[in-house]
């Protein structure tokens, strides 16, 4: 770790991709996450890499596909509508096992919505926005020295388990500026090997990558050894913040941005003599439902408070069950919330229940 | 007098009749019999002695079935 | 009398049968990409993309590492290994459906870049997998099964003539169009082939040979009737010949540069 410089969330994500030994880098331009791809298109011949804009991020996926069939770290960026184009791509490489990090700074949508940030993109990533059996781990950063975390770790994580790995950040962290410290620049070969990779039959027999098979019985084992992998990623990598939970008088469950504001929410309460906690899953795939389940049984309600329509609400009534309330407030639309709005709810609640 | 010979490989072949079509020779034949995918593969009929190993049945062949040889003493003049 | 083997099986085809159609020229494309490899000695260093369409599986029929793309974007899957890889030979092998519909976007960026790869094009006016349905080269006047009554501009519009499309951009290094319905043709093919992938060898660009080809089944023809259709027919309306070859002024260049 070095000195802090205070730079772009946007730009923070390209750095910290390069530092996790990231050399190839294939995009389209798309607000508000330009700065990334501007960023790669500067940074990358410098180190060695290689910087490509496409024709459209249909092209953008598949050269990907291309890229990591070779063995290679590689990644890409977009926002909300670039990644609904790219979803026979992943699920493609979800099929056929092939690593890559996409980067997806999320705007208001749907269709082509606004540029302000979004977090209407939850349920796309995490039960999957292409077609079959298949799932993404999606990390949700909060601050921008978590996503340079996040980023580095995306990139082990689809090594380590062979499948695309989604970083779902916003507009809001994307284009804000913090100062943060990024860690040494990784070595390419400290990188791990990657023998089923497409460097060229010499002294072995070709590799061949697919995720196509005719025979039923046969697409069936390969769904089976994908969904084992599902497991293990279900059983060891799931990642989540506590925050002031102990005693709480209501528990908040929020992710990135939002996750970021509920600090701010907490500390006003605190000035209110309410004790709000915080839930903030890391892993939005894998979603930490045993612990929230376990948190949901002190309190008797469970605020979800997203900028959607309630998307991980979805998730947190799973992990919740009759344990508690699951009411839910958010703003859709690219409108960003405020932490005086979030705790005038909060104080609506705690009234309703007759509670400080 | 041939100057060589071709080897069909009955499993490949499909009986789909290009090489019989561009055969200068006409040392190609379909046979009576069938091979296990229900083909009637194609056999050399070189009774004449007439096969010029030009190879044009091998650059016509989609399956490869084909393999083409030459005598050497031919070989040897070209 | 001793006899030595003057044509066989290329080396770098693997094992397996053929599972095309009899008559289909596909095989024969195969056979001639093979015979390139092996006569260039590439075989280890090459990476092949199939495409979505009859020739889906044949990664599984060449001694090379392989890989299928979704439909159409095997030029954007072999600009991300080439990119990443830029010392493997890396060639697609893409049908009409996949290049001329789908893919055009594809296809029209990577020309348009150089994109040092290498191109095969199997022209047979149909989509053959999926049963006999238009293409984008399907001729005026041709039955299929989206096109029952003949296919008619007024609706379905014209057949897209790929070489002299993509030979206006100033990217591509060498495209030609070639035809396998004789054996003189076949040889043709094969001289195409071979420059096609020497240009990737020396580093030269983008190169794209363009096969008009037959689909007996999907033309309801037998093999030899089905290549007789395709000389009275397609060979006029897609002539063949060489339609761009910067080969040489891109060699000086690069001998200048370095």
């Amino acid at each position: 770790m070095g000195e802090k410089i205070l730079v772009k969330g946007n730009e923070a994500f390209g750095e910290a991709a390069i530092r996790a030994g990231c050399r190839y880098y294939f995009g389209y331009p798309i607000t508000p996450q330009n700065e990334l791809t501007e960023y790669m298109s500067r940074r990358l011949p410098g180190v060695g890499g290689a910087f490509l804009q496409a024709e459209s991020e249909v092209s953008v996926v598949n050269m990907l596909y291309g890229a990591s069939c070779m063995g290679v770290r590689v990644m890409t960026s977009t926002s909300s509508p670039g990644f609904s184009l790219m979803q026979e791509g992943i699920s493609y490489m979800a099929g056929a096992e092939l690593p890559a990090v996409f980067i997806n700074v999320v705007r208001g949508g749907p269709g082509l919505g606004d540029i302000q940030p979004s977090q209407g993109d939850y349920l796309q990533a995490t039960k999957g926005g292409g077609h079959g059996d298949y799932r993404l781990i999606v990390l949700g950063p909060s601050t921008i020295q978590e996503a340079i975390e996040l980023v580095m770790l995306a990139f082990n994580l689809a090594d380590k388990y062979r499948t695309p790995v989604e970083v779902l950040a916003d507009g809001m962290i994307g284009q804000m500026m913090e100062p943060v410290e990024f860690p040494e620049i990784r070595s390419l070969d400290t990188l791990p090997e990657k023998s089923w990779a497409l460097t060229g039959a010499k002294g072995r027999k070709p590799n061949k990558i697919t995720s196509f098979d005719l025979d039923p019985y046969n697409l069936e084992k390969m769904n089976l050894r994908y969904q084992a992998t599902r497991e293990k990623v279900i059983a060891n990598e799931q990642r989540w913040e506590e925050m002031n939970v102990k005693g709480a008088d209501i528990l908040v469950a929020a992710y990135g941005t939002v996750g970021r504001i509920m600090r701010t929410v907490i500390e006003l309460a605190k000035e209110k003599s309410m004790k709000v906690g915080l839930f903030r899953p890391i892993t939005l795939w894998p979603f930490p439902y045993k612990r929230l389940e376990e948190l949901s049984k002190e309190v008797d309600t469970v605020l979800t408070v997203e900028l959607s329509g309630g998307q991980m609400l979805e998730d947190v009534k799973l992990a919740v069950k009759d344990n508690a309330k699951t009411p839910f407030y958010g703003r859709m639309g690219g409108v960003v919330l405020t932490p005086e709005e979030i705790l005038e709810q909060i104080e609506k609640l705690v009234k309703e229940r007759g509670g400080v | 007098m041939a100057s060589g010979y071709i080897e069909i490989d009955k499993e490949r072949c499909k009986g789909c009749r290009l090489c019989i079509n561009v055969c200068p020779k006409k040392v190609i034949r379909l046979s009576n019999t069938f091979n296990s995918k229900g083909y009637h593969p194609v056999e050399f009929n070189n009774s004449e002695g007439e096969c010029t190993a030009c190879g044009f049945c091998y650059l016509m062949c989609p399956d490869t079935a084909i393999t083409v040889y030459r005598y050497a003493a031919v070989a040897a003049k070209k | 009398m001793n006899a030595k083997v003057v044509m066989k099986r290329p080396e770098s085809l693997s094992k397996m049968d053929f599972t095309y159609c009899p008559g289909c020229h596909h095989g024969i494309v195969h056979r001639l990409i093979a015979e390139v490899i092996d006569k260039l000695g590439i075989r280890e260093k090459t990476i092949m993309v199939a495409p979505v369409g009859c020739a889906v599986f044949a990664y599984d029929f060449f001694d090379v590492d392989g890989t299928v793309a979704s439909h159409g974007r095997a030029p954007a899957v072999a600009t991300g290994m080439k990119r990443a890889r830029p010392d493997r030979i890396i060639f697609t092998y893409q049908g009409d459906g996949d290049l001329a519909a789908i893919g055009t976007t594809e296809i029209v960026h990577a020309a348009n870049r150089g994109e040092n790869i290498t191109v095969v094009f199997i022209n047979n006016a149909v989509y053959g997998m999926t049963g006999g349905q238009m293409a984008p080269t399907t001729l005026i006047g041709q039955r299929t099964t989206t096109t029952v009554h003949g296919r008619d501009s007024k609706t379905a519009g014209y057949p897209m003539r790929v070489c002299e499309m993509l030979s206006q951009l100033e990217g591509p290094t060498y495209i030609e169009r070639v035809a396998v319905d004789t054996p003189q043709h076949v040889m043709k093919t094969k001289k195409a082939i071979n420059k096609a992938f020497e240009n990737q060898i020396n580093g030269l660009g983008f190169s794209l040979v363009e096969v008009l080809s037959a689909c007996p089944t999907n033309w309801g023809l037998p093999p030899g009737e089905a290549i007789r259709w395709l000389q009275e027919n397609m060979i006029e309306f897609y002539p063949l010949g060489v339609y761009k070859d910067k080969a040489k002024e891109r060699m000086k260049l690069i001998a200048h540069s370095s």
